[in-house]
C-alpha cells in the first residue's frame, strides 16, 4: 500500500507489511466476572478478533430432571425456583400451572391474577438484573446500582407476601399458598409508581449515549432466521423482529383480558435487545397495575383435595380432613397416563415442561426446554468475526441464567 | 384456526401406514414413527403446514413403564420427541421417534435446525442414543469422563463418580459456525 499523492504529510510511504502471527487459543470462563455463572468459552484469536469459539456448558448440572423424577409433583416446585434464579417464582408458576394442565384443573382467578403479578414482578426483577449487569461489562457501573437498588424493593414486596425472598415457594398446584396480606397490592402499586423513575433514569443514561451505541450497534447481531433456525425465543428474538409472545398468542392466566403491547426490534444486535429489555419492563408494570384493579375475590386454592390440602381445621376436626391430608403427602398427586407439554413465556423466552405420566404420584419423566439453552446455542455464531470486548457485551445481553441452561 | 388434531389428521393422511402411534391427550396430539422416516416428516410439517420451530429435542426412556391394565408392552424402549411449533398458525406439534434400543440410530436434523446440534447432543448425553451425521456427538451436560447415560431408568440416582480432568480443546468445528 504506498500512499497516493495528496496524502497525508510527513506519512511513509513504504509498503506496511503485516506482521506475522500465530493464532492464539484463550479460555473464557468457566469462572470469569463476564460470565456471570459458570459458562466456558475457548476463543481462538487472531490479534484481538475472534476467529473460531466454542461454548462448553454443564458446570452446573445438578440432574434436574433425575431428581425431578424421583420426588412428588409438588416437591418439584421449590426445585424448580432454581432455574431462573434471576426470575424465580416465575419458573414455579408455570410447573404448576404445567400440572393443571396435566392433570385438566385450572387455578381459581384469583390465583391466576397473583400468578400475574408475581411472575411480572420477577420479569421486572429478571430484566433489572441483565440490563445492569450487562452495562457493568461494559463499564457502565452507576446504572448497575440504580437497577439493583430498584429490585430490593421487589425482594421486599415478595417476603411480605410469601416470607422469603428469591426462592419463595409461593404456588401450588392448583393456586397459590397464601392469599396477599392486607395492604400488600397497595404497596406494590407504590413500588411500580417508582419504577418508571428508575427506567427513565438508566435508558435516559444510556439509550442516547455515544460510548454505549458505539459498544452494542451491530454488535452480536443475531437475524431473522438464525433465531428461527436456533430456537431462540423471549427478548432476543422480539430483538430480531419477531413479533412472538406467548402471553398475546397462547395466552394463560388471563393475559388476553389485559392490555399490554408486545415491544418488536429488527436489528437483533446487543442495542436492540437492550431496547426491547427497557420497554418490557414497562409493560410488565402496565400488566401488574391492570391486575392489581381487575383482581377478582374468592379462593387462592382450589377445592379437590386429590390436588389441594383441606384447611387445618378439617385436618384436625374431622376425619376425611384427616385422611385427605394424609393421603395427598403420602401417596401425592396422581394425575392420569399421558404426556402434556406446557409452555409459558419466561423472563428469557419460552420456558417449557413436558410431562410423560405414568399415573402414580412421580412424574415418569419432566423435561424443561430453558429458554436459554436454545439462545445460548447461537452464541458462538455470533461472536465469530468480532472482538473479544463484544463477545462480553453480546453475552450479557443474551441473559444467559446458568441454572436453567446447565438444569 | 389450525388445531392439533388437525395437524395429526393431514399427517396421517400423508403418512398413513408409517405412524406406529396416534395419540391425543388434553387437545395435544402426537405421532409416533420410526426413525428411518423422521426427516420426512419433520420437512413436510416444516415445509407443507409452516411448522418453522423446532422448538424442543428430548429423549424419554420407558424401561418398566406400564402402559396401564389391557395395553401392550411397548415393542421399543426410547423415544425422541421433536416438539414443533408453528407461528403462522398459532399450533403445537410433536413427533416422537420410537428407538428400540441403543443399537438403533436416528438421523440427525442440526442441518434442519440448527438448535438440533445441541439437543441432539444432551439426548446422546442423557440416553446414549446415537444420531446419524451429527457433526460433533460429544456429551453436553456431564463431564466427559461420565460413564453411563444419566437419565436412563437403570442409572440409579444415587451412583457417584469421581471426574477431574478439564476438556482440552472445546473449539467448534467450522462447519457448526458457518
Amino acid at each position: 500500500m504506498t500512499s497516493a499523492p495528496g496524502s497525508t504529510p510527513g506519512r511513509s510511504t513504504t509498503e506496511v507489511q503485516p506482521l506475522p502471527s500465530d493464532l492464539l487459543t484463550i479460555n473464557m470462563g468457566p469462572a470469569h466476572p463476564a460470565t456471570h455463572g459458570t459458562l466456558r468459552l475457548q476463543l481462538q484469536l487472531d490479534g484481538e478478533t475472534i476467529v473460531n469459539c466454542g461454548a462448553e456448558i454443564g458446570y452446573l448440572h445438578r440432574g434436574f430432571e433425575k431428581q425431578a423424577e424421583n420426588c412428588q409433583y409438588q416437591l418439584v416446585i421449590p426445585y424448580a425456583e432454581r432455574l431462573n434464579y434471576m426470575g424465580p417464582v416465575h419458573n414455579s408458576n408455570a410447573w404448576c400451572h404445567a400440572c393443571e394442565g396435566l392433570l385438566g384443573i385450572e387455578a381459581p382467578p384469583r390465583a391466576q391474577a397473583l400468578r400475574v403479578i408475581t411472575s411480572e414482578l420477577a420479569r421486572i426483577i429478571d430484566h433489572a438484573v441483565c440490563i445492569g449487569t450487562n452495562l457493568v461489562d461494559m463499564g457502565a457501573l452507576t446504572n448497575f446500582w440504580y437497577m439493583y437498588n430498584y429490585r430490593e424493593k421487589i425482594y421486599d414486596l415478595m417476603e411480605e407476601l410469601t416470607g422469603a425472598r428469591m426462592m419463595v415457594n409461593y404456588p401450588r398446584i392448583g393456586g397459590v399458598c397464601l392469599d396477599a396480606p392486607d395492604g400488600w397490592l397497595e404497596s406494590v402499586v407504590r413500588v411500580m409508581a417508582d419504577m418508571q423513575e428508575v427506567v427513565a433514569e438508566v435508558s435516559g443514561l444510556v439509550s442516547r449515549n455515544r460510548i454505549f451505541m458505539d459498544r452494542t450497534q451491530g454488535v452480536g447481531v443475531i437475524s431473522k432466521e438464525m433465531a428461527i433456525s436456533h430456537s431462540v425465543t423471549g427478548p432476543c428474538a422480539r430483538a430480531a423482529g419477531i413479533n412472538w409472545d406467548l402471553r398475546k398468542s397462547q395466552p394463560y392466566w388471563g393475559y388476553d383480558k389485559l392490555n399490554f403491547e408486545v415491544p418488536v426490534e429488527t436489528a437483533g444486535d446487543t442495542y436492540a435487545r437492550t431496547m426491547v429489555r427497557f420497554r418490557e419492563m414497562e409493560e410488565s408494570r402496565k400488566l401488574v397495575l391492570q391486575a392489581i384493579t381487575s383482581i377478582p375475590g374468592g379462593a387462592v386454592m382450589v377445592t379437590d383435595h386429590l390436588v389441594a390440602l383441606p384447611p387445618k381445621d378439617k385436618v384436625y376436626n374431622t376425619m376425611e380432613g384427616l385422611i385427605n391430608h394424609f393421603k395427598l403427602i403420602m401417596h401425592g398427586i396422581r394425575p392420569p397416563r399421558g404426556e402434556f407439554y406446557s409452555a409459558t413465556e419466561g423472563g428469557n423466552g419460552e420456558l417449557g415442561y413436558y410431562i410423560v405420566s405414568d399415573g402414580g404420584p412421580n412424574a415418569w419423566r419432566l423435561r424443561i426446554r430453558p429458554p436459554c439453552f436454545a439462545n445460548y446455542s447461537v452464541f458462538p455464531k455470533i461472536i465469530t468475526g468480532q472482538l473479544v470486548a463484544d463477545a462480553v457485551a453480546a453475552l450479557g445481553s443474551i441473559n444467559i441464567i446458568a441454572g436453567e441452561l446447565d438444569r | 384456526m389450525m388445531t392439533e388434531a388437525d395437524v395429526a389428521a393431514k399427517v396421517q393422511e400423508r403418512f398413513g401406514g408409517r405412524i406406529l402411534a396416534a395419540n391425543a391427550f388434553r387437545g395435544q396430539s402426537v405421532v409416533t414413527i420410526a426413525p428411518k422416516d423422521l426427516r420426512e416428516v419433520l420437512l413436510f410439517l416444516r415445509d407443507t403446514l409452516a411448522f418453522e420451530w423446532l422448538i424442543d429435542v428430548g429423549g424419554v426412556d420407558y424401561l418398566g413403564y406400564d402402559d396401564g391394565p389391557g395395553k401392550d408392552e411397548r415393542e421399543w424402549r426410547f423415544e425422541v420427541v421433536y416438539a414443533m411449533l408453528s407461528m403462522a398458525n398459532n399450533v403445537r406439534f410433536r413427533v416422537k421417534v420410537a428407538v428400540a434400543d441403543e443399537s438403533v440410530t436416528v438421523p440427525s436434523v442440526w442441518d434442519l435446525w440448527a438448535i438440533a446440534n445441541w439437543e441432539e447432543r444432551e439426548v446422546w448425553d442423557m440416553y446414549g442414543i446415537v444420531f446419524e451425521h451429527h457433526p460433533n456427538l460429544r456429551r453436553i451436560l456431564c463431564h466427559d469422563e461420565f460413564v453411563g447415560h444419566a437419565l436412563r431408568k437403570d442409572y440409579p440416582i444415587t451412583r457417584r463418580q469421581k471426574l477431574s480432568a478439564p476438556s482440552e480443546n472445546i473449539l467448534c468445528d467450522r462447519s457448526e459456525i458457518a
